[in-house]
């Protein structure tokens, strides 16, 4: 995504303005030191703040029930300790967490499948052509991504219920793949990384305006797309209500409103649900990680991309 | 509540429309030609995204409307399901209930994403500044129902990784932590560790998008750390801050998925009517009667929409030709 930053060659200048930089400030007069003294102070509780559940979480997942509430919260539980939770959390309604995951990872794959097919296009057509009502569903396409996804979860379900598709997959699937922001994200790309006379170029060549899309801007978009595809699917994995409204049947769950039934059936929150079938709070904690592990995975190993991505620009990097 | 996240990825991912080059692309202008055969591939193009923009965007709002003002049989109603809906003995609550939650939110959020995205773009160690940013999104990937329940955990004194702090603060057990009088800060607290990440980040990139000039001009004329927080970089901020802000209270309106799982997990300690949009639920689900569900519907959809439009018109954050 630095190809969307406005002058790559403006990063490296002004690293090679700012030498001073790269000399950690030792000296300093003791008002300075004071104030480094706070600030240190703010970042460590801010961090130990944001870090202290995530750890807690994944340590959850190695203990008893009994260790989670006399062990030491930081403790390493055992081995043995997850295995049996992983056994616990899969044989819960004889391996109900398996068809959550499955159709979860089939609702986030195809809707985002469907994201793409139709937004690259769209935000190429945006950018890069002329038609009428354009400016119209430009804007309308910026007013409906700034406003909370939620807001029309309860309208499209009154909608979907009116054509009787409530229960379906594809009400989840194609409410998911309407991604104004995806369209907005690739006509800004479109608009400003892809040099004009290049498609010219490519047209006076004989090519028609279908291979210019396919065989021109497509591959120079990859970046994009993948950023598209990134927020796409972590959007649709993430989402709860939609979901939720949509589906009432167990087995169409997908993990996020799964997460709902195991916690339902959790002695220790809901003192009714005690019985053979109850949920133990180690095995709860286990089935919030593998919620959303597909993302934090995403999150983990593409931060730097992501990052750059999403303010490129203004990297320091 | 359930968009908070995605909204916040989704907008520091709108970071990267401002700031770029426009001088390409008006010179490029001129050179593009506007062939009949194109104008039809530009149709054919937008179509697909055209129908789902109509079909999950435009048609539900509008047959939102319609449920609005008629009543269950279909004739013309008025204003009698919105009467009906604001008479509800629960919905000033739910607004109530929203307002104080937003104040909370919405204070909290712009003081300390400010205050840290400032720090962290002050740190000169290098691993540092970049550990930090990460230690800070990663809560994001936890969204939704996910970091609900992570924070049940968290709130819970008898298992919590923090007790003796909850406990410090006199909460002996889960019940107590989750007293609805509390609510509105607990909900800031996981609003605030699951987005308030994403936006630091956000703010990082335009506190890098300064002129390094103007801060080494500032440094010259003798101003401290503060006086160029306080004179150069939050003035210069100003766009991205009422983006952020307008951003949240449009989607602290929606308030779902947090009262939600807290009533669930808390026997009803936690009303399932909390708020809006959970009454806007139980109209439809639970009383059947989707005019009432439509009135609030609207009514939430009307508010995030003129904050919307309003920003999209005012903010000049987005490139709009």
């Amino acid at each position: 995504m630095t190809a969307l930053s406005t002058a790559p060659g403006h990063v490296a200048d002004r690293a090679a303005a700012r030498p001073a930089r790269r000399s950690p400030a030792l000296r300093g007069t003791p008002g300075q030191w004071s104030g480094r003294f706070v600030v240190a102070l703010v970042l460590l509780a801010f961090g130990l703040f944001f870090a202290i559940p995530i750890v807690w979480l994944l340590l959850a997942t190695t203990k008893s029930p009994t260790d989670l509430i006399q062990n030491n919260p930081f403790s390493f539980g055992s081995l043995d300790g997850f295995a049996v939770n992983w056994n616990a959390l899969f044989a819960f309604q004889d391996g109900a967490v398996v068809g959550w995951l499955g159709n979860s990872a089939l609702y986030s794959v195809l809707a985002l499948v469907i994201t793409l097919v139709v937004s690259v296009p769209a935000g190429y057509a945006l950018a890069l052509t002329e038609f009428r009502l354009r400016r119209a569903l430009l804007v309308t396409t910026l007013v409906v991504m700034l406003i909370p996804n939620t807001a029309l979860v309860l309208p499209v379900f009154l909608e979907l219920n009116s054509v009787g598709l409530i229960g379906s997959p594809l009400a989840v699937i194609l409410p998911f793949s309407f991604f104004p922001f995806g369209v907005y994200l690739t006509y800004i790309y479109f608009n400003t990384s892809i040099p004009r006379d290049l498609l010219a170029a490519a047209r006076i060549d004989g090519c028609t305006e279908f291979g210019v899309f396919t065989r021109i801007a497509l591959p120079l978009a990859t970046p994009v797309v993948a950023l598209v595809a990134f927020f796409s699917f972590v959007q649709n994995w993430n989402n709860y209500f939609l979901p939720f409204v949509m589906l009432p049947a167990s087995d169409q769950y997908p993990m996020q409103v799964g997460l709902t039934s195991l916690l339902a059936s959790t002695p220790a929150f809901n003192p009714s649900s005690a019985g053979a079938a109850s949920v133990q709070l180690p095995t709860l904690a286990l089935a919030t990680i593998m919620s959303v592990l597909p993302v934090l995975i995403v999150f983990l190993f593409s931060q730097r991309f992501l990052v750059s991505g999403m303010t490129a620009g203004g990297t320091k990097e | 509540m359930t968009a908070t996240v995605p909204d916040v990825e989704a907008t520091i991912a709108a970071g990267v429309t401002p700031h770029l080059g426009r001088s390409p692309r008006r010179s490029g202008r001129a050179s593009v030609r506007r062939s009949p055969v194109k104008n039809r591939m530009g149709y054919v193009f937008v179509s697909g995204y055209t129908v789902l923009m109509l079909v999950f965007g435009v048609f539900p709002a509008l047959y939102a409307l319609v449920l609005s003002v008629t009543t269950i049989d279909g004739s013309f109603a008025g204003f009698d399901n919105f009467a009906k809906v604001l008479g509800d003995y629960r919905f000033l609550p739910a607004v109530g209930h929203v307002a104080v939650y937003l104040a909370i939110w919405l204070v909290s959020l712009l003081v300390l994403v400010v205050l840290l995205a400032l720090i962290v773009h002050a740190i000169r160690i290098r691993w540092l500044s970049t550990a930090s940013r990460f230690v800070f999104y990663i809560p994001g990937a936890l969204a939704g129902a996910s970091s609900v329940m992570l924070w049940l955990f968290v709130l819970d004194p008898s298992v919590s990784p923090v007790g003796p702090l909850l406990e410090a603060f006199g909460f002996e057990s889960f019940v107590q932590t989750i007293n609805p009088a509390n609510l509105p800060v607990v909900f800031t607290v996981i609003a605030f560790w699951t987005g308030a990440g994403g936006w630091i980040v956000i703010m990082y990139g335009a506190l890098n998008n300064i002129p390094e000039e103007v801060m080494e001009a500032a440094k010259i004329d003798g101003a401290n750390a503060v006086q160029t927080a306080v004179r150069i970089q939050l003035p210069m901020m100003r766009k991205w801050i009422a983006y952020m802000g307008i951003m949240s209270l449009a989607a602290g309106t929606q308030l779902f998925v947090e009262p939600q799982l807290l009533s669930q997990a808390s026997n009803a300690v936690v009303a399932n009517d909390y708020s809006l949009n959970q009454l806007a639920y139980l109209y439809a689900f639970q009383q059947n009667d989707f005019n009432g569900s439509a009135a609030i519907s609207i009514l939430l959809l009307v508010i995030a929409l003129a904050l919307s439009a309003f920003f999209v018109a005012r903010g000049g954050l987005f490139e709009k030709d």
